[in-house]
C-alpha cells in the first residue's frame, strides 16, 4: 500500500549537531501521527526538512509514491505539506481575507485586486471549518486561537494534503484546545493526513493514532497503536532513562506566617482586589485559564505595570513597589512568561545574561565592571545549575528553551531574593529539564524563599505546589490546599459560569 | 609545528577576518594608499587627516551609545550649528570665555535630554523626535546668530580648536581622550552594559530591573553635550559660529558607526570598530582629495563604500551561519 508521506534515510546536520540521523517514517492518509521527543530531538528540524525551510543532506521524501526535492518552502506547498507553527506566519496588519490569500490573490481582468472573490472565498473556508470570524477583520485584533484557525484555512485554500501542527495548543485555553482538536479531526475525517508535535503527552493520547519518539536525532521508536504505550513508556523512551515521578513531590516545612501579604491590591487585568498570602518557604501555585488576571496580578506585584491600590508586606512591614527596581531591591525576583521577549537579551552571552542585575553590587570601586567576579559568578552558577552551554560566552539565544529559563534563574539567585514569581515557568522545555527545574525549585524552597508559580498546566500545579489560588476573568475565586486539590473541582472553580454547561454537557 | 602548517595560517587569518575585517581592509587600504598616493604619507597630511576625522570622531562615541541602545540621533549636526553659535554670542558678548563654552556645551545638552525624554517618556520613535529637533534646533541655531555666520572676537578662545600640544592639534587630543573615556564607558560600567541590553531587548532589560527610561534619557542628554561640545571646537577652529554648518553631519556619524560594525536594530556596541569606520571614511576622503577627485564623485564613492561594508558584513554572518 502506498503510504501518504513516506521519508527514508532523511539526515541533516549542523556543525557540531547531528540534527537528524537517517530517519525512515511514513504515515498513512487519514491518520493523526504525534512527534514528540525533547527540545533538540529532532521533531523541529523535520519539520523544517518537511516544509523545505532545510534541505536534508541525505534522504527521500515521497508524497503518494512520489518522490520530490523540495529547494524551497514554495516547493513543499505546492506538492500539498503546510507545517503551522508555533508562532504563526501571519501579517498582523492586513486582513483575515488577505492572509489567508496571500501571495495568491485573486486578481481580475484588469489585474488589480478581486477583492469581492477575495472575501468570498474567505468566507466560505471559514464556514467550512465553521469559525465565526470577519474576513475583513485585521489579524492583530484576534485571539491567537482564531489566528490558528486562519493558519490552518490557509493551508486548505492551498490544497494542503499533510498538515503538520508544531506545539499548536500552546498558548490555547482548554476550550480553544476542545475546537482545535475538533477540525483537526474533521481534517483526518476528510483524509488528511496530520503530523501534530506536541510536549503534552496528554493530548497525543487523546488525538494521535500513533506515536514516533525522536531523541538526539534518531528515530527512537514508533508505537502504530496507542492502547499499547502509556505515560511512563513514553517519557522514559523520549529521556532516555526512567523517570518515575517528573513533579518529585517532597513534604516541606511551612511557617504559619505569611512572609508576603498582599491585601485589596488592584492593577490593570484584574476586576475584583486581591488579597492573597504567601508563607515563608512553600510553592503556591497560581492557576486559571488565559485571561483570569494571573500574569496581570504578577506584573502588578513585580512593578512592571503600576498598581492603583492596595498594600504589600513583606516580614510584616509594608514596601512600596513602584518598578521592577523596586521590586528586586526588596528582593521580590520575576521570571517573566514569555522568555523571548521579556526574559533572555538574545543577542548577548550567557554571562551576561547571568551578570545584568547581581553586577550592580559587584562593582570596583562602585562604578567599574568586576571583570573577575562576573566570570566567576556566570561559571559558578552554569555550573551549579546544570547549564548546558559551551561556554559562557556563548549567545543565549543559541541555548534551549530550558537553559535559557535556567539562565534567567541563575541571574535571580544571585541577588537576595525571599521571594521568587514564576510565570509557566516550564513551558515549552523538555521533560528532562522540567524535572530538573523542579528539582531547582525545592532547593530554593529549603533555602526558605517563597515561591509563586503561575501555570496553565494543571499537572504540574497539583504535582509540585503546596497550595493553590485559582483565579478566574480578574478575580481570585478560591483558595486550596495541596490535600484538597481534585481535577475536577480546580476546572469547575477556573471556567466561566457560562462554560459550566459545555462541561457538563 | 603544527601552528604553521598551511591550514593552521588560513585558520587564524580567516579567524582575523571574522572578528576584526573592517579593521584589516583599513590597514591594506592605508598601505595602498600610502604607496600610490603622492604625499598621502606626509605628517602633514596625516594631521590633516586626524582634524578631518576629529569632530565625527568625538561625536561617534555618543552616537555609538544611542545606537547600541537601538535609536538613534538624527539632530547632532544641528545641535553643533547652535552651540557653536550660541558660544559666539555669549563670547562677544560678555568676554567670557569659560562661560560662552559651557553655554553652548549645556544648551546641547538640554536638547539631548528633551531628545531622550520625548523618546524615553514620551513613547515617540527616534526618528520623528530627532528630526523634529534637528528643524527646531537649526532654526533657534538661525535666531541666536541672528541670520547670519558671527565671527569671534576673543582670540584665546581660538586654542581650543587650534592649539599644538606636542605637535598635535587640540582637537585631534580631544578625540583620542573622548574614545578612552567612552570605550571605559561602554565595557567597563553598569551604564554601558545598560545601555547594551536595552537595545538587546528593552523588556527584558526593564524586568531584569534597569531603569530603562532614565538610561535612555542619559544617553542622549550625554549626546547632546557631546554635540554641544564638538559644536564649540568647531566654531573655535572657524574662529566663528555660523549657523549654516555641518549638514549631513549626523548621517556621516552613522554611517561611520555602521561601517565599523555597529547595527542599527542594537545590542552591540563594538567601540573599536567605530574608530575604524570614522578611519575608513575619513581616510578615503582625503585620499580622494589628494587626487584632486571633484566634490560630486565623492559623494558617489562615500555611499558606495557604505553599501560595500554593510553587504560585506551580511556575507560573513550568513557564511558564518552555514
Amino acid at each position: 500500500m502506498i503510504k501518504t508521506l513516506e521519508l527514508h534515510g532523511i539526515s541533516k546536520s549542523f556543525p557540531g549537531v547531528q540534527a537528524l540521523d537517517s530517519i525512515d517514517f511514513s504515515l498513512e492518509a487519514g491518520t493523526i501521527g504525534g512527534l514528540i521527543g525533547e527540545n533538540g530531538a529532532g521533531k523541529s528540524t523535520l519539520l523544517k526538512v518537511l516544509s523545505g525551510a532545510y534541505i536534508p543532506e541525505k534522504g527521500t521524501i515521497k508524497i503518494d509514491g512520489k518522490q520530490y526535492t523540495f529547494k524551497s518552502t514554495k516547493d513543499a506547498l505546492s506538492a500539498g505539506i503546510a507545517v503551522i507553527y508555533q508562532e504563526l506566519n501571519l501579517v498582523p496588519e492586513m486582513t483575515v481575507a488577505e492572509n489567508m490569500m496571500l501571495g495568491h490573490f485573486p486578481v481580475n481582468k484588469t489585474g488589480l485586486i478581486d477583492f469581492n472573490s477575495m472575501y468570498e472565498t474567505a468566507t466560505k473556508q471559514l464556514q467550512y471549518i465553521m469559525e465565526e470570524i470577519d474576513p475583513q477583520a485585521k489579524i492583530k485584533t484576534l485571539p491567537i486561537a482564531q489566528r490558528q484557525m486562519i493558519e490552518i484555512s490557509k493551508a486548505l485554500l492551498l490544497n494542503a494534503r499533510i498538515i503538520a501542527f508544531d506545539e499548536p495548543t500552546s498558548s490555547l485555553s482548554q476550550k480553544e484546545i476542545r475546537n482545535l482538536f475538533r477540525i483537526i479531526n474533521t481534517l483526518k475525517e476528510q483524509g488528511k493526513t496530520i503530523i501534530y508535535v506536541s510536549h503534552r503527552l496528554e493530548e497525543v493520547f487523546e488525538i494521535c493514532d500513533s506515536v514516533t519518539v525522536f531523541r538526539d536525532g534518531k528515530l527512537i521508536e514508533k508505537f502504530e497503536d496507542m492502547k499499547k504505550v502509556n505515560h511512563d513508556i513514553l517519557v522514559s523512551k523520549m529521556v532516555g532513562r526512567e523517570i518515575s515521578d517528573i513533579y518529585n513531590y517532597r513534604e516541606r516545612e511551612r511557617s504559619d506566617v505569611p512572609l508576603l501579604s498582599v491585601k485589596d491590591f488592584v492593577c490593570p487585568g484584574l476586576k475584583i482586589p486581591a488579597s492573597f498570602d504567601l508563607y515563608k518557604g512553600e510553592i503556591l501555585g497560581f492557576f486559571g485559564l488565559v485571561g483570569a488576571g494571573r500574569t496581570e496580578l504578577m506584573k502588578g506585584l513585580y512593578g512592571a505595570v503600576r498598581h492603583s491600590q492596595g498594600t504589600v508586606s513583606l516580614e510584616g512591614r509594608t514596601i512600596q513597589i513602584k518598578s521592577p527596581k523596586d521590586s528586586i531591591r526588596q528582593g521580590i525576583a520575576f521570571l517573566p512568561e514569555d522568555r523571548k521577549d521579556e526574559g533572555i537579551i538574545p543577542i548577548r552571552s550567557v554571562e551576561e545574561n547571568i551578570n545584568i542585575s547581581s553586577r550592580r553590587d559587584n562593582l570596583k570601586m562602585k562604578f567599574f565592571i568586576d571583570r573577575e567576579w562576573e566570570k566567576t559568578n556566570a561559571d559558578s552558577f552554569i555550573q551549579k545549575l546544570d547549564i548546558k552551554t559551551p561556554s559562557r560566552q556563548q549567545i543565549i539565544k543559541n541555548l534551549s528553551g530550558g537553559n535559557q529559563q535556567k539562565v534567567i534563574l541563575a541571574r535571580w539567585l544571585g541577588e537576595h531574593i525571599s521571594v521568587l514569581i514564576m510565570d509557566e515557568p516550564t513551558r515549552g522545555i523538555d521533560v528532562g529539564t522540567k524535572n530538573e527545574i523542579y528539582n531547582l525549585m525545592y532547593k530554593l524552597t529549603e533555602m526558605g524563599i517563597s515561591i509563586i508559580c503561575v501555570s496553565s498546566d494543571l499537572p504540574e500545579i497539583m504535582g509540585i505546589c503546596d497550595r493553590l489560588v485559582i483565579m478566574r476573568e480578574g478575580k481570585i475565586v478560591n483558595t486550596i490546599l495541596r490535600n484538597e486539590m481534585d481535577k475536577e473541582q480546580i476546572l469547575s472553580y477556573a471556567l466561566p459560569a457560562k462554560h459550566k454547561e459545555h462541561q457538563t454537557a | 609545528m603544527a601552528q604553521f602548517s598551511k591550514q593552521g595560517i588560513q585558520k587564524s587569518l580567516r579567524s582575523i577576518w571574522e572578528d576584526s575585517g573592517m579593521l584589516v581592509i583599513f590597514i591594506v587600504l592605508f598601505l595602498l594608499l600610502a604607496i600610490f598616493v603622492p604625499y598621502f604619507l606626509t605628517w602633514r597630511n596625516m594631521i590633516g587627516l586626524g582634524l578631518s576625522v576629529s569632530m565625527v570622531g568625538m561625536v561617534s562615541c555618543t552616537m555609538l551609545f544611542c545606537l547600541a541602545s537601538g535609536d538613534f540621533d538624527l539632530s547632532v549636526e544641528n545641535v553643533i550649528a547652535f552651540s557653536g553659535v550660541t558660544a559666539a554670542v555669549i563670547i562677544n558678548s560678555t568676554n567670557n570665555i569659560f562661560f560662552g563654552i559651557m553655554l553652548g556645551v549645556l544648551g546641547g545638552g538640554l536638547i539631548g535630554f528633551l531628545n531622550g525624554f520625548i523618546i524615553a517618556k514620551g513613547r515617540i520613535n527616534a526618528l520623528i523626535t530627532t528630526l523634529a529637533m534637528s528643524q527646531i534646533v537649526r532654526g533657534l541655531a538661525f535666531i541666536v546668530a541672528g541670520g547670519e555666520a558671527r565671527s569671534i572676537g576673543n582670540a584665546k578662545f581660538f586654542v581650543l580648536g587650534n592649539g599644538m600640544i606636542l605637535g598635535i592639534p587640540a582637537p585631534i587630543w580631544i578625540t583620542i581622550i573622548c574614545f578612552v573615556v567612552f570605550a571605559i564607558l561602554i565595557r567597563s560600567t553598569t551604564f554601558g552594559k545598560n545601555t547594551v541590553a536595552i537595545g538587546g531587548n528593552k523588556e527584558a532589560a526593564r524586568l531584569a530591573g534597569i531603569n530603562v527610561d532614565k538610561t535612555r534619557m542619559l544617553i542622549f542628554s550625554i549626546q547632546g553635550l557631546m554635540a554641544g561640545f564638538a559644536g564649540v571646537v568647531l566654531a573655535s577652529r572657524m574662529t566663528s559660529g555660523q549657523p549654516n554648518t555641518s549638514q549631513g553631519f549626523s548621517l556621516d556619524v552613522i554611517s561611520a558607526c555602521v561601517l565599523g560594525g555597529v547595527s542599527l536594530s542594537g545590542g552591540v556596541a563594538p567601540i573599536l570598530g567605530a574608530i575604524v569606520g570614522v578611519l575608513i571614511m575619513g581616510t578615503v576622503q582625503n585620499a580622494m582629495n589628494l587626487m584632486n577627485i571633484p566634490t560630486f564623485y565623492q559623494y558617489v564613492v562615500r555611499g558606495l563604500i557604505l553599501l560595500i561594508a554593510v553587504l560585506i558584513d551580511q556575507f560573513k554572518q550568513q557564511t558564518r551561519k552555514v
